[in-house]
């Protein structure tokens, strides 16, 4: 039964610290008071809010409705009274308040009226529908909508099917819990996505270094009338990452700028699993999730935590020490820094870290590069980190993107082996985000470009027209059939079905409206910047708070080089 | 301070500070066969390269502390060192090491930024400059009857009064000089090699000396400071256009293990053409650049004006560096090609 491996390139070993968390058995956090429920939890367009301020909400109730396609709704994690509906402090690398909903808990828990799906009666569509609005989003830290996700879309299937419970970033052990306590209910929500995706073979990958989540996920795989493969995978940062636990498992590859779908596999998160399977089974939007509290606190170790929890309250749990620097969502690869504790946990929340100057000491200055391309070597990528850098602190962009820094997934790997010590992901982010301000500001400026060289056109047509109908009016006796046939003649196919009605001269000129602005259209398209289309919408929520992000990401890039650099 | 917020533990300093390690190998072998002599040279450029280094980063404005402690300066003025005659006089070291440091290192942007390896810049303007001093090389102990002390070498490099008959006694051409010279008066190679400065392999001493080196190398090999790309493909070069001239014509040219075996081959393929900083990045890259610099110094060792070609043969590769970068890259994850399409 054992498979053959493939190993992906790069990565680095890392100091695991599982164990300070994953000694402690799993523990519900209490009711807070108040919970703060960010209506933006997941990629895609926020939701949007089905409730008022003073109205009473139950556990479970909906609370903002999902926004399109790309999103997922948000709901009340118990029972109480809306306080407020409006901009609060949210766990976001921006530092920015955002949206959020918040409710006084009444501490009678009292749950609204729910009950399983029979998923397997229902329509696939309906079924997505009914996740999407019951909030199922990724929960192994992209968030992206499940029911997305779980679309095969035009394939109709997605042979083979991942659960990812590679956990590979240092101190996290949420996904180990789960696992290890919950590993019958995982499943369950396997099967769901496999009836949904069509899927013939379904693969969990866990680290090597997770032995009881692996006996535990192995037995419970027994249980099944489907067959389940448990691989454990070795454990290298960032073996958990989405594109190389596939390189791990299959040997293949994501194409650069497409989904993983395209080459027929589909990767969930165990979490994200698990709270499938409450949904179908239990009818239960995600409104809880497991949280690791570690680093610098007495007693480390998870709970299972409702969304809209402030931080503090579960580091108090955890048993809070003196001199603690602050402390991160997600783990010290790729967590980020917290603004202050009072933010709430939100679907995204795996970990809360921490920090004290023993356990992070403050990084040592950067040095120049000297080109030693050990980045290069560990970068997942497989892209040429020092080249990168070198762009992006020039301000290069263009040949940034050349050498592929839309691909660069943001691991930390290269930073984390530079013995010059240079932020270098810093940089990247810093240029990512400028190119997508470029990029927005070239679309307004398309936009505007547009609508002026449609007015001109606009302008143009209607002096043609003055000018033909003054001809046709002298030459009406004679030919006017023959020309109403020949205008008709000369319009575009495009918007066909208002030409079939009645070709009168204002449809005409709504036709050709409509075909040169899918000219400018097209137009722009092709002019559009490389290989960062695939990214949106996923990054349409960066691209909303890039104003922001700027000044601050500058001032962060340019510090170490010129400021510690130089003489102070 | 964002993500991520570990590190290695790795740092330049640690890294320069395992390419003098390994270079200890090399002196030790290097007092054991020539005589401490090239202790006084060592010590010489590293007090010049030091204060160079401390001056020109008070003059460019920049904090001393983390780059004078990064070691850098320290490996430059070694490498230069191990290159030069040992018996060379004071001033030549000086202004070698000068010219390293301040030309080559911080006109060009100091750490990092250079385009060519300093020492092989401070090399190279020596020898075009002073040809005559650049070969008061001391003989292997093996073939001097009274080999110099400490005290004497070091009057010697510092212009003291020392008898020129001792002085005589203990210098002499190397095996690539006397190859040189032999050639130049018509002699086939077989004829040289009867000498006494040739051994079996290479040069009395100076084969053990390149085996030091080997051996150092090979540390930073495995400690992975290097990649085996460059030196190898270095040797390879070497070996390659060595052998293939020697198979023509064994009269004329030099076996390619002679040619291998020399000390500057040995330093300069796993110490110097694998500068990181003024060598290829992408691993085609530097098989590329270090086959390329073998093949160069052959060819200037056989055709060109010096007895050696690896300081001349570096610094041409240095200059291709860019090109063979951007020619060079590697596939990128998830992409069918190459990373980069050279523009056109
Ligand atoms: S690891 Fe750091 S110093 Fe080395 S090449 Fe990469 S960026 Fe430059
Ligand atoms: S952060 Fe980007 S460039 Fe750095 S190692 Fe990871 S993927 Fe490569």
């Amino acid at each position: 039964m054992s498979r053959k491996l493939f190993k992906f390139k790069g990565g680095v070993h890392l100091s695991e610290h599982k164990a300070e968390s994953n000694a402690r058995p799993l523990h519900a956090a209490p009711l807070p008071g108040k919970l703060v429920i960010p209506l933006r939890q997941h990629i895609g367009n926020p939701a949007k809010p089905v409730v008022e301020v003073g109205e009473r909400v139950l556990k479970g109730q909906m609370i903002g409705a999902a926004d399109g396609y790309i999103s997922a709704a948000v709901h009340a994690s118990s029972s109480g009274i809306v306080t407020a509906i409006g901009p609060a402090a949210v766990p976001h690398i921006s530092g920015l308040p955002d949206l959020c909903i918040t409710i006084e808990t009444d501490g009678r828990d009292e749950w609204i009226a729910h009950a399983p799906l029979d998923y397997q009666a229902m329509a696939a569509a309906d079924l997505r529908m009914k996740l999407r609005d019951m909030g199922i989003a990724g929960l192994g830290g992209a968030v992206f909508p499940s029911a997305v996700k779980l679309d095969p879309g035009a394939a109709h299937s997605c042979p083979t099917l991942i659960i990812n419970g590679g956990e590979c970033e240092p101190w996290i052990t949420c996904d180990d819990m789960l696992m290890r306590n919950r590993a019958g209910e995982i499943l369950q929500g396997v099967a769901v996505m496999r009836h949904l995706l069509g899927s013939t073979e379904i693969l969990v990958g866990i680290e090597d270094n997770k032995p009881e989540a692996i006996a535990a996920m192995q037995a419970a795989a027994q249980s099944l009338d489907f067959a389940v493969e448990v691989v454990a995978v070795p454990a290298i940062y960032p073996a958990g990452g989405a594109k190389q636990m596939i390189e791990t498992l299959t040997g293949k590859q994501v194409p650069s700028g497409k989904l993983s779908t395209d080459i027929g596999i589909q990767v969930f998160n165990v979490g994200t699993a698990y709270a499938l399977a409450c949904a179908v089974h239990h009818g239960e939007p995600l409104i809880s999730r497991l949280v690791t509290v570690t680093g610098h606190v007495l007693r480390p170790q998870n709970f299972e935590v409702l969304i809209g929890t402030p931080m503090h309250t579960l580091i108090t749990l955890a048993g809070e020490r003196d001199d603690s620097t602050g402390a991160l969502m997600g783990g010290p690869m790729m967590g980020m820094p917290m603004p202050d504790l009072e933010v709430p946990v939100v679907k995204a929340t795996n970990c809360i870290l921490v920090k004290s100057n023993a356990l992070f000491p403050p990084l040592p200055k950067a040095l120049p590069c000297i080109r030693c391309t050990r980045c290069a070597d560990v970068c997942p990528a497989e892209l040429q980190p020092q080249e990168l850098f070198r762009f992006a602190k020039t301000g290069d962009f263009g040949r940034a993107q050349e050498y592929h820094l839309f691909d660069c997934i943001e691991c930390g790997c290269c930073s984390y082996v530079c013995p010059s010590h240079i932020p270098l992901v810093d940089f990247y982010r810093y240029a990512k985000s400028e190119i997508w301000a470029r990029e927005k500001e070239k679309r307004a400026a398309d936009l505007a470009r547009e609508r002026h060289e449609f007015r001109e056109f606009r302008l143009a047509r209607e002096k043609k027209e003055k000018a033909e109908k003054l001809a046709a009016k002298a030459q009406a006796a004679r030919t006017q059939a023959g020309l109403d046939q020949a205008k008709r003649a000369e319009l575009p196919a495009a918007p066909a079905p208002e030409l079939a009605t009645a070709p009168s001269d204002a449809d005409a000129k709504k036709a050709l409206i409509a075909a040169a602005l899918a000219r400018a259209q097209a137009k722009k398209a092709e002019v559009a910047p490389k290989n960062t289309d695939h990214l949106l919408p996923a990054t349409q929520r960066e691209i909303e708070e890039i104003e922001a992000r700027r000044a601050k990401i500058h001032e962060l890039a340019r510090q170490p080089l010129e400021s510690e650099e130089k003489k102070p | 301070m964002p993500s991520p917020f570990i590190l290695d533990r790795s740092s330049v300093t640690q890294v320069m500070a395992w390419v003098l390690a390994a270079l200890l190998p090399g002196v030790a072998a290097y007092v054991w066969l020539f005589g401490p002599g090239i202790l006084v040279t060592l010590a010489l450029a590293t007090v010049t390269a030091l204060a160079a280094e401390a001056a020109m980063l008070k003059a460019r404005g920049y904090p001393a502390k983390p780059f004078l402690t990064d070691l850098s300066a320290i490996v430059t003025a070694w490498l230069l060192a191990l290159s030069l005659p040992a018996l060379a006089p004071w001033w030549l070291i000086v202004t070698g090491t000068l010219f390293a440091i301040v030309v080559a290192k911080h006109l060009y942007g100091g750490l990092g930024q250079n385009i060519f390896n300093p020492a092989m810049v401070g090399y190279a303007v020596l020898i075009v400059s002073f040809p005559v001093q650049m070969t008061q090389w001391s003989g292997p102990l093996a073939l001097t009857e009274t080999p110099l002390t400490l005290a004497q070498s070091a009057t010697v490099i510092f212009g003291g009064d020392v008898p020129k008959t001792t002085l005589d006694a203990v210098t002499m051409a190397t095996p690539l000089d006397a190859l040189r010279t032999g050639l130049l008066q018509q002699l086939t190679v077989d004829e040289i090699m009867t000498q006494p400065i040739f051994s079996q392999f290479g040069g009395v001493g100076f084969e053990w000396l390149a085996a030091a080196f080997l051996l150092g190398g090979l540390l930073l090999w495995a400690l992975r400071i290097i990649s085996w790309q460059v030196p190898l493909a270095f040797l390879a070069g070497i070996w390659l256009a060595a052998g293939f001239l020697h198979f023509f014509d064994a009269g004329r040219f030099g076996a390619p293990w002679f040619h291998l075996f020399a000390p500057s081959v040995m330093l300069g393929a796993f110490f110097i053409a694998t500068d990181p900083v003024s060598g290829a990045t992408t691993p085609r890259g530097k098989l590329i650049f270090g086959f390329g610099a073998g093949l160069l110094t052959i060819i200037i060792r056989t055709w060109g004006g010096y007895p050696d070609g690896v300081a001349f043969a570096i610094l041409l590769m240095n200059l291709s560096v860019p090109l063979i970068d951007q020619y060079t890259q590697p596939r990128v994850y998830g992409t069918s090609g190459r990373g980069k399409e050279p523009p056109a």
